[in-house]
């Protein structure tokens, strides 16, 4: 850089004059000079005409640049001046079209930053600003770069000047296009969609049939997408369903509280949230650590204390049950709406679960990566619990053979109690991983209720594994859906063809065998 | 000969219903529209349309206790025909106001105008004459159901897994009603009515005449229901509440019984919607919000399942309890009476206020307290008495299947 | 004679009323019916013995359509109808009547309507919505008399004792009227003398009707005096008559070594 520097030498300071004859065009020249002239003044002062700090004296014919804690320096020397500033000072306009003319010409100074972040934001800024100026900066820069990565994105950049540049030849056009092409997003497809239509037939010819290969490509990333937010969706639903499968399809209870379970959890998350901030908000990132343990405790104890207060009185009446778990749910809504309010609570995010993953063509937000893991974690965890302890045993004996467990000296009573705090508990998980995704208010519940039964039923009732792959094969085919009708739309075909399925095969997908069904 | 099935149907009670139903469709318009509003005789116009309402609401709850009381079909989706009874009429009402919307098309209705729609949806047709609509606030609901039961009970659909599935289809009806682009006014629904029948829907003497045709309505749905299930057609109806397997085994097929119950159950509904709907001077898709299906199970509940009186005196008494503690400053606390009622009338009361009045008396055609336990007890053995019992499970030794997630099922 | 494999019958010239061949029911991996032969003649009575778990009450599930098998033919009224493409409705208008295990009564309806309920006739929605009561009084009045339930005939099935439900369903079995009559366990909990009424009833029964009768009850079958056939882990261990099958060596393996 020092090279350029010596070459331009003078160059910086002759451009600066320009700015302070307060007209558009004349910035714009005079933009063009400053990148050129290699000064290193020269991004700083275009940074600060970008952020509208970059201040001029008409009267002087001087240029200051006010820094970010308000000094004033001058812009010809850097230093800070000295005195009061002219009485006549005042900021140099910029519109539209000049800030694109800054971002390439910052683009073509930062190419050849130390830090290789910067040199790939940089390359990245003059793909997408392709402007012609830059282009003997952009094969110096390519001439110089050793990370292959920057190294891709600058050749990149340098195919779009390319393609930008009138007097390029159709030959090297066409050669741009295949590295456009290859880098296949949504910007080089603007890119190439954006081209003029006088080209030569050739390099039309060629650019049509890269944007169609680019939109295939786009399109199968769409579907992986898809397919991602379909898991992610399947998760969840796989969270709110999973509680439901032990209390209704072990013990057979319709626990239509069963979502003001999962809004327990998430009010849970609420409160540990809200502590943290008043006592300890370094603890913050681990408010969900903490606040998990809670809401399995405090769903469970209040789905322990359902079914001792009126469960228990209903067995084998599952109707009953419903209806009565139904008035159960009402009264715990209104009894958060009393205490928390009618509106959404604020539930923040960790650090380690905000931002997103680029991969490839997909987008992946780190909260729902992590409640996809959260979900495989808890359903595992269930399939343990169930399998190989004493609790799962018993609950399994009890569940396939009520007097036959009592008369072994089970207490068949508690293990009710248990089993059905063990469901609402898990309820409760569940609400701690949907206060990140959705609103946490009295009605978060009713929304996961009627989904929830449906993946139960899907899957096969009494069927954890039916469960499981209900709730991903409803996920996935909602988000399916979804592009061809719409979210509501598709949501009634998927409610229709749950209905369907349900008749055809009224055991779910995982039905243990025998010959359909009876009263 | 159908009139005198009708009318040798009620038995001492259902005539004492039928009496004060009489009286109330004479009486109360009468004290509404001639005796001065200074006179302490004078009922208001907001009690006739609350009372009308609730009529309403009485039908509704008679339908549903058809289906559930005497057939131990638990429907949780019957709002859903009550609404799209009242979606018929709402039409009807809707293309009476002609060129008096805001927007003055003749065709028109104001929220299409706002869409900026160019022509009448082809299911909107006909709608601006009353025989039609008339015709499909019974058709509509009554082909759903037809549909719905056809397909549910001839899989054998049933208990629990019946009632989420017709949770799922008035949810399913909800979404589609609030889309703006399914005809039918989205969010606001339909409203700003003017003209039924040409009397103005807002005249105090319209709305008296309202009450008595809901109380009228009221009165024919008990005759109807009541004649139902006095036929041995409703003792079939209670023997496959029952035990439904073993009505099977006796030849009767069930899912005809079940699909003709289910059908004529909804169109009582629409009808009752019907009527609602100009007395409300609204319908939107809310009403077709899962918690309101649930809600008039309830009000049967409470008044007592499985008579038919008692269903329809549960709606009045739900509904003048929640008009009394919404009103006032208990409003907050409604939710929780709600609630502990399904809890407290679930356990204590299973045979509702009218059940708990005639105690000690005949128990007549009441189910059981429970669902219908003797279905399954009936026909299971004990051992296998899970819902994977079912046909196949009648072999004792039948439970080999634990183990890899895969549990025992629930019983039903 | 012992036969304790399956008789090999034409299809076509079966005359028998049900004809049972081959046929195997599974649950999860569990035989309850292992390649199971029965043949029914007309007029006959036939009593099924068999421990626990034999596979008695399937057989009656596959017959009355309540389960469907595997494989194997279930063939009624001389081979000429396929039982196991039928549904349970379908097979009691058909004319094959069950009496449950466990008595199955219609415990909210009176005892008259349960008769009622069972009386042959047609079983269509609009004609029962229309029905008319036509000297079904009387034959109603026959059948409690028969049944000894005649006092009884206003009281809730409900409330009637275990032994009455029991007579009540065999009732229900009578007004039906079928071409055969399925009888599971009907002298459970009944005293001695009321199941030598049972046994008597069950008699008069057969004599117009073909009957089958499942029962733990030696003694009870020996007062039947009919052929009996011997059930053991889904098959047929033996057929004769009572003092052949209990002289039989593998039938007292069967019942003496579990």
């Amino acid at each position: 850089m020092a090279a350029g520097g010596l070459a331009h030498a003078g160059s910086y300071e002759d451009a600066l004059p320009a700015f302070t004859e307060d007209s558009l065009s004349d910035t714009g020249e005079a933009i063009t000079k400053v990148a050129a002239s290699g000064s290193p003044l020269a991004a700083s002062l275009l940074e600060a005409l970008s952020d509208a700090r970059l201040i001029y004296s008409a009267a002087e014919k001087r240029v200051f640049i006010k820094t970010r804690s308000g000094a004033l320096t001058d812009a010809a020397t850097g230093r800070e001046i000295s005195g009061s500033p002219p009485a006549d000072i005042d900021t140099v306009r910029v519109n539209n079209r000049l800030r694109i003319a800054i971002e390439a010409a910052l683009g073509s100074l930062t190419l050849m930053a130390p830090d290789p972040k910067r040199r790939l934001d940089a390359a990245q800024a003059v793909f997408k600003s392709h402007q012609e100026n830059v282009l003997p900066a952009l094969e110096k820069a390519l001439e110089a770069e050793t990370d292959p990565r920057v190294r891709r994105v600058l050749s990149e950049a340098r195919a779009a000047v390319l393609l930008a540049k009138q007097d390029t030849s159709a030959a090297a056009k066409i050669v741009a296009i295949q590295v456009v092409r290859d880098r296949g997003d949504l910007d080089a497809l603007a890119l190439l969609e954006g081209l003029p239509a006088d080209l030569p037939p050739d390099v039309l010819a060629a650019a049509n049939a890269a944007s169609a290969n680019i939109k295939n490509t786009l399109a199968a990333w769409d579907g992986v997408q898809n397919a991602w937010y379909g898991l992610s969706l399947g998760s969840v639903l796989l969270l709110a369903a999973i509680g439901l499968a032990i209390t209704f399809g072990v013990m057979g209870v319709i626990n239509m509280a069963h979502g003001e379970m999962v809004m327990l959890g998430a009010y849970t998350t609420f409160v540990v949230q809200e502590a943290i901030r008043a006592m300890a908000p370094g603890l913050f990132d681990y408010s969900l650590m903490i606040a998990l343990p809670l809401a399995f405790l405090v769903a469970g104890l209040v789905g322990v204390v359902i079914e001792r207060g009126v469960i228990q009185f209903l067995y084998g009446r599952p109707l009953e049950t419903l209806l009565a778990t139904w008035g159960i749910s009402l009264i715990l809504q209104q009894t958060v709406r009393t205490a928390f309010g009618p509106s959404n609570r604020e539930v923040g995010t960790p650090s380690f679960m905000s931002g997103v993953v680029d991969l490839g063509g997909l987008a992946i937000t780190l909260n729902r990566l992590w409640i996809i893991v959260f979900a495989g974690v808890v359903f595992a965890a269930l399939l343990g619990v169930l399998r190989y302890t004493t609790l799962g045993l018993h609950m399994r004996a009890v569940t396939q053979n009520r007097s036959m467990a009592s008369s072994m000296a089970i207490n068949t009573g508690r293990i009710d109690a248990l089993t059905f705090g063990l469901g609402s508990g898990i309820a409760g998980l569940a609400g701690v991983a949907l206060s990140q995704i959705d609103n946490v208010s009295p009605n978060l519940g009713q929304s996961y209720i009627i989904d929830s039964f449906l993946v139960v039923v899907f899957g096969g009732v009494g069927n954890l594994l039916g469960t499981l792959v209900g709730a991903l094969t409803l996920g996935v085919a909602n988000k399916f859906l979804e592009p061809f009708a719409g979210a509501v739309l598709g949501k009634i075909a998927l409610l229709v063809l749950v209905i369907l399925f349900i008749q055809k095969r009224p055991r779910g997908l995982f039905a243990l065998k025998g010959r359909a069904v009876e009263a | 000969m159908i009139t005198r099935r009708l009318l040798e149907a009620p038995d001492g009670r259902g005539w004492q219903f039928l009496a004060i139903l009489a009286a109330a469709a004479v009486v109360v318009p009468v004290l509404n529209v001639f005796v001065p509003q200074s006179s302490s005789f004078h009922v208001t116009t907001t009690t006739v349309a609350l009372w009308g309402k609730y009529l309403c609401y009485a039908l509704l709850a008679l339908s549903l206790d058809l289906v559930w009381g005497y057939c131990g079909i638990l429907s949780l989706g019957h709002g859903a025909f009550f609404a799209l009874g009242g979606y018929a009429m709402g039409m009807y009402l809707m293309r009476q106001i002609g060129t008096r919307g805001s927007y003055a098309h003749p065709i028109l209705p104001d929220f299409m105008m706002f869409l900026n729609w160019k022509e009448l949806p082809w299911y909107w047709y006909g709608f601006n004459h009353f025989p039609y609509a008339a015709l499909m606030i019974v058709l509509v609901p009554g082909v759903l159901a037809f549909v719905f039961g056809w397909f549910a009970f001839r899989s054998r659909v049933t208990g629990v897994y019946l009632s989420i599935i017709t949770q799922a289809l008035t949810f399913a009806l909800m979404l589609g009603f609030f889309r703006n682009n399914f005809g039918f006014g989205g969010n606001n629904g339909l409203t700003d009515f003017y003209d039924l029948l040409g009397f103005s829907v807002r005249a105090p003497k319209t709305r008296a005449v309202l009450f008595s045709l809901s109380a009228v309505a009221l009165g024919l749905g008990y005759l109807l229901a009541q004649a139902v299930v006095r036929s041995k057609a409703g003792k079939v109806l209670i023997a496959i509440r029952d035990a439904e397997s073993r009505t099977r085994f006796l030849g009767y097929r069930v899912e005809n019984y079940k699909t003709y119950v289910f059908t004529l159950s909804a169109c009582m509904a629409g009808v009752a919607g019907a009527l609602y709907v100009p007395q409300v001077g609204i319908i939107n898709p809310s009403e077709f919000a899962p918690g309101n299906s649930i809600e008039v199970v309830i009000w049967v509940a409470v008044g007592g399942r499985g008579t038919l009186v008692g269903a329809s005196l549960g709606a009045v008494i739900v509904n003048y309890l929640k008009t009394m503690f919404t009103a006032g400053m208990l409003a907050p606390y409604w939710l929780f009476v709600l609630g502990a009622m399904f809890v407290l009338v679930t356990i204590f009361l299973p045979r509702g206020v009218l059940g708990l009045l005639r105690r000690g008396q005949h128990p007549g055609n009441q189910p059981s307290a429970g669902a219908d336990p003797s279905n399954a007890r009936g026909l299971t053995p004990p051992a296998a008495s899970g819902l994977a019992g079912s046909r196949a499970s009648s072999t004792p030794s039948h439970s080999p299947c634990v183990g890899e997630g895969r549990l025992a099922q629930p019983a039903e | 004679m012992l036969v304790s494999s399956a008789i090999e019958r034409p299809r076509e010239t079966t005359p028998s009323l049900l004809y049972l061949n081959g046929v195997t029911v599974t649950f999860d991996g569990f035989r309850a019916l292992d390649n199971l032969a029965l043949d029914i003649s007309h007029g006959e009575m036939r009593a099924i013995i068999g421990p626990n778990g034999a596979g008695k009450t399937t057989m009656m599930d596959v017959i009355t359509g309540r389960t469907r098998p595997d494989s194997g033919e279930v063939l009624f009224d001389n081979g000429s109808i396929d039982l196991a493409k039928q549904d349970e409705a379908a097979i009691a208008e058909l004319g094959i009547g069950r009496k449950f295990q466990k008595p199955t009564v219609f415990e909210n309806h009176t005892v008259e309507d349960n008769v009622l309920l069972a009386l042959e006739g047609d079983r269509t929605v609009r004609r029962n919505l229309f029905w008319r009561p036509n000297g079904h009084t009387e034959r109603i009045g026959a059948i409690l008399q028969t049944i000894g339930l005649k006092a009884q005939r206003d009281r809730l099935a409900g409330a009637l004792s275990h032994g009455q439900k029991q007579w009540l369903e065999i009732g229900m079995l009578i007004a039906q009227n079928p071409k055969l009559l399925l009888v599971d366990e009907p002298v459970a909990g009944m005293t001695d003398a009321e199941t030598r009424t049972t046994a008597e009833l069950l008699r008069d029964i057969a004599r117009s009707h073909t009957v089958i009768v499942v029962e733990h009850d030696m003694e009870f079958v020996r007062m039947l005096g009919v052929k009996v056939t011997v059930l053991n882990d889904g098959s047929v261990l033996a057929e004769g008559s009572i003092d052949e099958v209990s002289a039989n060596q593998r039938v007292v393996e069967v019942y003496l070594g579990r």
